[in-house]
């Protein structure tokens, strides 16, 4: 049956013949940008130089760390990541104040840490434990998504601090925390963070196939067993995103107040 | 500890404040009196609104101490301390919703019951001299007047026992102005509020104040009787140069 012989099919070898040609999609982007003067050009060819080399680069970790086999290589893998992408939500504030890195970081350890564990351990059922082929990519995925999360409710609660501080000193000063004073400004960072996985939800399979199910489909996985682990991500996924939000909010909202419930001046 | 009958409302001791590097507030010594209204006076960056900030605590001063019935200020639990003096601001803020939205979060935050809610809003827009209509009218429809009593009304749902006001008539029309502060000079007599009043406008300030401190470049350079101290201003409103 013709269907059958296309899932037996192995997977297609990509050759740096073949690469270099898929550097044609590149510079149609270069051209587009360059045409429109959006000064992006330099940009996208810069990243996709970076593409290349970082990609290269975690290949060839990821074939040293699979070859090794150590539980240790492993997680010592997962918390680079962690603090690369701790740093990567860092960056990408207006404001930075002291403390915001190790507030970052602990919500992706939290939110993308336990999401790991319940999945490799409840769901997928990974063995060894530590096996670098399931975790790896997992928590690639986990934490990239959390760690846009963290970015965006970071943010946002920046932004609302500041344009409701004169909201937050009334609530402030009527005798109210500075718990309750920030609840509408936390309210409103976490649904920025979360509405765009929730989008996902809703439109996942219809306006688009994701990647892993994507790779798994290329690699010749059955379809209807790629699905089920797209679904695992996708609920994986909100969970990460919610848990890094909203402890990345909660640790952020501190450091806008004084120990005696007064809003620090922006200065200072 | 027993309040002696003139133990000062609060006694500032060596106050001194900065915001973004500059000292707003130095050397303040000065006594608030109790069931009184006390009248800040001086020009726009004097130092009136500091002042205010930290006798509710909103700030903190670098220097000097406060005290409030006797008491270091600091021994006060901050939300306790905020409710007992409550602080209305230059600009009125409105919480999102109705007015009556707005009157129900400062009683939620005093621990008010439910039932207590109903009779405790109908007194203080009494007393706030709002149409009890407007309760339910969207806080954002009102005019920069009304939001301003609906700001008092608020502060008094927590039962105050002092109320700062920073420039409660700034953005009013003299009418409206004098409405209001009669109205705040009608709350003293009846609720005994020790009221604070900050205001650049000496000539409304004589007509209902009992004390005065004048403020300039963040020193008290006088301060007693307000009658006194305010006709012996050499400029009647030390906001002109």
């Amino acid at each position: 049956m013709q269907n059958l012989d296309i899932l037996e099919q192995p997977l297609l070898d990509l050759t740096l013949i073949d690469l270099t040609v898929a550097v044609g999609l590149v510079l149609i982007a270069i051209g587009v940008s360059h045409w429109h003067r959006t000064g992006l050009a330099r940009s996208f060819a810069v990243g996709a130089l970076r593409t290349v080399l970082q990609l290269t680069i975690v290949g060839y970790l990821l074939v040293y760390i699979f070859a090794i086999d150590r539980w240790y290589l492993v997680v010592g893998a997962l918390f680079l990541m962690l603090a690369i992408a701790s740093k990567s939500a860092v960056d990408r504030q207006d404001s930075k104040p002291a403390g915001l890195f190790g507030i970052t970081g602990a919500a992706l350890l939290l939110g993308s840490g336990l999401t790991l564990i319940y999945v490799s351990v409840m769901v997928v059922h990974v063995d060894p434990w530590y096996n670098p082929r399931y975790l790896i990519p997992l928590f690639g995925m986990i934490l990239g998504n959390g760690m846009n999360a963290a970015a965006l409710a970071a943010d946002r609660l920046a932004g609302e601090m500041e344009t409701r501080s004169a909201e937050i000193e009334a609530y402030l000063a009527l005798g109210a925390s500075s718990v309750r004073a920030a609840r509408e400004p936390v309210r409103l960072a976490l649904r920025a963070s979360m509405i765009p996985t929730v989008n996902s939800l809703m439109v996942v399979g219809i306006v688009s196939l994701p990647g892993m199910m994507t790779g798994q489909i290329i690699a010749g996985a059955d379809p209807l067993i790629a699905i089920r682990y797209q679904i695992v991500v996708m609920f994986m996924l909100a969970s990460a995103v919610a848990l890094s939000a909203v402890v990345v909010v909660l640790g952020y909202r501190r450091t806008f107040f004084t120990a005696a419930e007064q809003l620090r001046p922006k200065d200072g | 500890m027993e309040l002696k009958v003139d133990t000062p409302s609060f006694e500032l001791r060596g106050v001194g404040q900065e915001r973004a590097g500059r000292t707003v507030l130095q050397d303040v010594d000065a006594t608030i009196p109790r069931h009184l209204i006390t009248v800040l006076v001086g020009p726009s960056g004097g130092g009136k609104t500091s002042l205010l900030r930290l006798l509710n605590r909103l700030d903190d001063p670098v220097r000097g101490d406060i005290l409030y019935d006797g008491r270091p200020i600091v021994d006060y639990a901050v939300t306790e301390l905020r409710r007992r003096v409550a602080l209305v601001f230059q600009t009125p803020v409105m919480f999102p919703g109705t007015v009556s939205d707005n009157l129900a979060v400062a009683a939620e935050l005093a621990g008010l019951q439910e039932g207590q809610f109903d009779q405790l809003a109908g007194q203080v827009m009494l007393l706030a001299e709002l149409d009890p209509t407007l309760l339910e009218r969207p806080g954002d429809e009102l005019s920069v007047g009304q939001k301003q009593r609906v700001n008092l009304a608020r502060a008094l749902m927590t039962s105050p026992e002092v109320l700062l006001l920073d420039e409660p008539t700034s953005a009013l029309d003299p009418e409206t102005s004098h409405a209001l502060m009669k109205t705040i000079a009608t709350l003293s007599e009846v609720r005994r509020l020790t009221i604070v009043v900050a205001t650049h406008r000496v000539s409304e300030a004589g007509d209902y104040a009992h004390h005065a401190l004048v403020l300039r470049d963040g020193r008290v350079v006088e301060s007693g009787d307000s009658e006194r101290v305010l006709s012996g201003l050499p400029n009647p409103d030390p906001s002109s140069p």
